[in-house]
């Protein structure tokens, strides 16, 4: 029986399929039907019986009930996604910041770069709802202002409205500042995403705008920032993805399943999260990346 | 040597006394400005470190402030019998441990075919791992507790042993699963990592390798990997810290099984025979603390290859 070998790139083409195999394994029994069956649950509800669990069909009415007689999610959701769209620009903002101070040259930059990287090593959500500064000891250390935090910003607010700035950006700003220990604290990958973006700009471009006589500033605002528009997209993306992590509504649709045992509700729930989750990274990447600038 | 306009710039901020004075005024706030970070990063941990060693006496003394004046081990120790440590620490690591490594090698192997073995249908597969990173945990949380408590391979099981389904809650097997195909915790960013950096390796590389008659297998674990130390260091903090600290995915499959981080949420009602609120507040520090300690000594190793192997990760393509 003769047969004709493989050529090269047929044979690579098999060692490809070989070596995705656990990973299509892994998506068909570990998510694609989770989710399709997930999807069937929120429809119907459930009840654990002898030997598995038996799922009856109920029609739309669990997505109708969230709205209609749940008194927590809509209140959760609209919670939750203001949380979001009001930290992301911070998180962006103050990485971008932080990894352009971190890529300069100066001493102890090493120490300075591990100690940023900690919160990465540290953030979880355990330890979130253990925040310090629930600490009541704490509050001899703060000036005794223990309630609200560690840090309160009176005296920027007082200049900031007395420079005649809206009131609702000076809320935005000081609240930011009032809780710059969780941006900070958030915003580890994304600096980390940032860094590795500063580093592969090229040189010659920051040299040919110094000849050029650009100030540090120009050159930031005119090549810098340019070339980490499309690292600020990847970073939204992550910096919403991320915020699932620890937000209220997920203690909320745990309950719901593991307390409660409506297996259909929260199921539901969590579909309407993904679904309102999925408008917002369509509609901000959508924004986004009509402004992202590719240097090829 | 070094380019004209390096020089330039050198003689510029050397003898112009504007410059000069820009440069340093930058210099000042630049150095305020980090120490500054650094300073709220670190504050949460120097004040539990601190609260760590302080005695009853000491929480209601306005005086003492970081240095305890009745220095004692009882916080410590109290916490540890709270937590059960170090059975729980154990079982931590080993979960931790087991799914980075094997993570590892599942997510590298799909990368590397996603990056480099391109075949019908990889790119639309591709998209898919996207879209698991895009879809809430949440989603498929309770088809995923019972795919694991009613376990059963395409009914292999049944074939096998005749029982109609394997509970696996409250065994490892739901993480070792999870890692060996690639949908563990972050997989798919970890699998986005390693292609990004496969890609950026020079494909003649490879090909002297193919001409020189090594296999594909053989170019990947001789080539691709030892070259792919950076991506490889990023990835295995990654996943090791994130199991460790994860609680969500641990309180899903483990009830009877302790590990650090439910233990720690579990601490409140463990302690509740204690009637002083902060002095309450402070033995829960004590035991983030100790949930902390490892990863932290940890890092103290690591950071160098870390923070030097981010820059060339590729994360960015």
């Amino acid at each position: 029986m003769f047969r004709k070998p493989l050529t090269l790139s047929q044979k690579k083409q098999w060692y490809g399929v070989l070596f995705v195999t656990p990973l299509i394994l892994g998506l068909v029994i570990l998510f694609l039907l989770p989710l399709i069956q997930s999807f069937r649950f929120s429809l119907s509800s459930i009840h654990l019986v002898e030997g598995g669990f038996a799922v009856d069909y109920k029609g739309w009415s669990n997505y109708s009930n969230l709205f209609t007689t749940n008194p927590d999610y809509p209140r959760r959701l609209t919670e939750s996604v203001t949380n979001m769209i009001v930290n992301v620009p911070i998180i962006i903002i103050f990485s971008l910041f932080a990894a352009v101070l971190l890529n300069q040259k100066f001493r102890g930059r090493a120490l300075a770069r591990a100690i940023f990287f900690l919160p990465v090593i540290l953030a979880s959500a355990a330890i979130a709802n253990l925040d310090i500064s629930s600490f009541v000891g704490g509050s001899t250390m703060s000036g005794g202002e223990g309630n609200g935090g560690l840090m309160q910003s009176f005296e920027l607010k007082k200049m900031l409205t007395e420079s005649g700035l809206a009131p609702m950006f000076v809320d935005y700003i000081t609240g930011a500042v009032d809780r710059i220990y969780e941006i900070i604290s958030s915003s580890g990958v994304q600096i980390l995403i940032f860094l590795a973006g500063l580093q592969s700009v090229s040189p010659a471009l920051y040299e040919a705008s110094r000849i050029e006589g650009a100030t540090g500033y120009e050159i930031f605002w005119k090549v810098t920032f340019p070339m980490m528009t499309p690292l600020i997209l990847t970073n939204m993306v992550y910096s919403i993805i991320d915020s699932f992590s620890h937000n209220s509504i997920n203690s909320l649709i745990s309950e719901t399943a593991f307390k409660s045992f409506e297996f259909g509700q929260s199921a539901a729930m969590s579909w309407v999260y993904f679904a309102v989750v999925t408008a917002i990274l369509g509609i901000s990447t959508a924004i986004i990346s009509r402004k992202v600038f590719y240097y090829d | 040597m070094k380019s004209p306009a390096a020089y330039a710039d050198i003689i510029q901020y050397r003898f112009n006394p504007l410059e000069k004075s820009k440069l340093w005024l930058w210099k000042l706030v630049r150095t305020i400005l980090i120490a500054g970070f650094c300073f709220i990063i670190l504050f949460p941990l120097f004040l539990r470190l601190s609260v760590a060693f302080r005695s009853k006496v000491d929480i209601y003394d306005p005086t003492v402030l970081w240095i305890p004046r009745h220095f004692t081990l009882d916080n410590i120790k109290i916490a540890m019998e709270a937590t059960h440590y170090f059975s729980a620490l154990l079982n931590t690591f080993l979960i931790s441990a087991g799914t980075t490594i094997i993570q590892l090698a599942s997510c590298a192997l799909a990368a590397y075919a996603f990056a480099r073995l391109k075949f019908k249908g990889s790119g639309l597969l591709f998209g898919l791992v996207i879209f698991t990173i895009v879809v809430p945990p949440q989603t498929i949380m309770i088809p995923l507790y019972l795919t694991y408590r009613y376990f059963d391979l395409f009914g292999l099981v049944k074939l096998l042993s005749g029982k109609s389904s394997v509970n696996l809650i409250d065994t490892f097997w739901p993480f070792l699963i999870s890692s060996a195909t690639a949908m563990g915790l972050k997989n798919g960013l970890y699998i986005y990592i390693f292609r990004q950096f496969f890609r950026g390796i020079p494909k003649e590389i490879e090909e002297s390798a193919f001409v020189d008659g090594a296999g594909v297998l053989k170019t990947f674990y001789r080539i691709m990997l030892p070259n792919a130390v950076p991506a490889i260091v990023t990835v295995l903090l990654f996943s090791f810290v994130w199991q460790w600290n994860d609680s969500y995915y641990v309180s899903l499959f483990l009830s009877k099984v302790k590990v650090l981080s439910t233990q720690l949420m579990d601490m409140g009602s463990a302690l509740g025979k204690e009637p002083d609120l902060v002095y309450q507040s402070m033995l829960l520090n004590t035991g983030v603390l100790l949930l902390t300690a490892p990863l932290i000594i940890l890092y103290l190793f690591v950071q160098r290859y870390f923070v030097e192997s981010v820059e060339r990760t590729g994360i960015v393509g």
